[in-house]
């Protein structure tokens, strides 16, 4: 198609026209995010766009509409739960994984990283049917253990992959200078995993967060989480309040995955970087 | 593993505690899986949530046209999906480990992986914003004189498909700049001194030794879109309805916990069974990809 053309132009019109295809594609990513952004500062209770006006007045009622704080504190309070939960799980699991050799290892990794693979409205159902059969269907515990297994294979991938690229002479050193096995795992081992465990908790604690599916089958109206209280709320009225808390979620967690990137590479937690 | 190479006997402290905790996970999650095969099997009682006896009439029930219907209908939009996600994609994925500049890829980096954790209300409820009658496509359009009246893309297969593939592609992303980035660069260098165009290394070279990354970045999404919820929920508005659909229904709307069990199932083997097919053919492609 460029045959005429002169080689370094083809070269360049070429790259102009593969960037061109990338920014679109990543605008119809992003659209949506902007589109929810501008509603949220609109002034009337009828969603249109271009919005007719500025005004904050849905950002006021997001933030004190009952539901949305109570569900706002069962959020943290089963997130903070989970994600700690599931970093101490986790860790173990991975170093099971990586260091020790033991019968059905292969198993307890399948059925550990299965909760990726099996759909979330069947892992709810599965823990609704537990909860009611271990009478905690009712209460934080329920939804707690839901999260944990959701998020573990996160969490367990991350520290793994710092696991791997742990020099074991270092755990060696020590313990050949008389350190004790718990010595060498709270001086040695655990602070050269740090930068893996606070990037698998924050994976975590994000996923654990924003988790719906399986929360709308184990939450009841005390535990509600605030994605089920916003789809609770998206069935029964269609004014910009949910533009509004969306907008604020949006913007948090990009700051947040911005600053995760700066700190600990985003590239690497996720491994795509190149090697 | 490790320890095999390393020759010094290797202590091992702290096995038992690692182990009882990574059994009391697995086990927890096992229960649950259980309980949702045990309660396909058992009889529902109309207006009760407790159940009878043993009975399969769960799964025959699963025979009647407006499940195969469903199926089918779940199969279609997840295989769409994956195609469509993988197609746009790739050319992110490509962007995201070949640029050279810094702060492009920590840019595209955040701009692709981001959406992953806003969630799927948040993002769901973006989509019905963008597709509603007076939503931001319509009004632009109309705003363009392109269309008088506004189109209805909301409660439509291809509104949810739309969401969907936006939905899917941090995943793909990832997935599929996983195996770009595995791409040894001599390769591509080789078919270049040897007079190839790079439309034509992109072509023989890159794309062939990527195909592992971008079969499973297709099956993974496929399997994925399959238990997607909100967004048919949401934007099909019972209109376009998935199995995942159909569980809520059943399981909490009409508390018939034995069917939503045994739809649940059905969703569950055949995500499974996807991925499972999938191995072979990856290791055949991976194998085929050495010997170029």
């Amino acid at each position: 198609m460029t045959l005429r053309l002169e080689p370094r132009f083809a070269a360049k019109a070429r790259s102009g026209l593969f960037w061109f295809v990338v920014v679109l594609i990543l605008l119809f990513m992003t659209i949506p995010a902007v589109v929810v952004i501008a509603t949220s500062f609109s002034p009337s209770e009828l969603v249109t766009f271009p919005p007719a006006g500025l005004s904050l007045k849905w950002y006021v009622r997001a933030v004190t509409y009952p539901d949305f704080q109570n569900a706002f504190i069962n959020g943290l309070i089963v997130t903070s739960f989970a994600s700690t939960l599931a970093l101490i799980t986790g860790s173990a699991v991975a170093c099971l994984i990586e260091r020790y050799a033991f019968p059905g290892r292969t198993v307890l990794e399948a059925v550990l990283s299965s909760p990726l693979i099996v759909p979330h409205f069947t892992t709810g159902l599965g823990f609704l049917m537990l909860g009611v059969a271990l009478g905690i269907n009712q209460g934080y515990a329920i939804v707690i253990v839901t999260h944990v297994l959701l998020v573990l294979p996160f969490v367990t991938r991350s520290v793994y992959v710092s696991l791997r690229n742990l020099d074991p002479h270092l755990e060696r050193a020590a313990a050949n200078l008389g350190a004790s096995p718990g010595r060498v795992l709270t001086r040695i081992t655990v602070p050269l995993l740090l930068p893996g465990m606070a990037g698998g908790w924050l994976v975590a604690a994000v996923l654990s967060l924003t988790e719906f599916t399986a929360s709308l089958y184990v939450t009841d109206a005390g535990t509600q989480t605030l994605p089920v209280a916003m789809y609770t709320y998206i069935r029964e009225y269609s004014d910009p309040t949910i533009a509004a808390i969306s907008a604020i979620l949006i913007l948090a967690t990009t700051l947040v995955m911005f600053i995760a990137d700066q700190i600990f590479g985003l590239g690497r937690i996720l491994s795509i970087d190149a090697h | 593993m490790s320890a095999a190479g390393t020759g010094a006997p290797r202590r091992r402290p702290f096995f038992l505690p690692f182990l009882l905790v990574s059994l009391i996970a697995a086990g927890l999650f096992l229960a649950a899986l259980g309980d949702v095969l045990h309660y396909s099997v058992r009889l529902f009682i109309p207006g009760s949530i407790e159940v009878g006896g043993f009975t399969l009439a769960n799964f025959a029930r699963l025979l009647r046209p407006i499940y195969r219907t469903v199926l089918l209908a779940t199969l279609i939009i997840s295989f769409l999906t994956a195609i469509f996600t993988l197609l746009l994609g790739y050319p992110v994925a490509y962007a995201l480990v070949r640029v050279r500049r810094g702060w492009v890829r920590s840019l595209l980096i955040v701009l692709a992986i981001t959406p992953l954790f806003t969630g799927e209300i948040v993002r769901t409820y973006a989509w019905i914003l963008v597709l509603g009658t007076n939503g931001f496509i319509n009004s632009i359009l109309k705003a363009l004189g392109i269309i008088g009246a506004p189109l209805s893309m909301l409660y439509t297969s291809f509104g949810v498909i739309l969401a969907l593939v936006q939905f899917s592609m941090p995943v793909m992303i990832m997935l599929l700049a996983t195996a770009i980035s595995h791409v040894d660069r001599s390769c591509e260098r080789a078919a270049a001194n040897l007079g190839a165009s790079p439309l034509m290394v992109f072509w023989r070279v890159t794309l062939p030794l990527t195909t592992p990354g971008i079969v499973s970045g297709a099956v993974v999404i496929f399997a994925w879109t399959m238990s997607a919820f909100s967004t048919p929920q949401l934007i099909g508005g019972g209109k376009v309805l998935m199995l995942s659909n159909l569980v809520y229904l059943e399981g909490l709307t009409n508390l018939d916990f034995p069917l939503a069990a045994a739809l649940s199932l059905l969703a569950l083997v055949v995500a499974i069974g996807s991925l499972g097919l999938m191995r072979p053919a990856i290791a055949r492609l991976e194998r085929k990809a050495t010997l170029y």
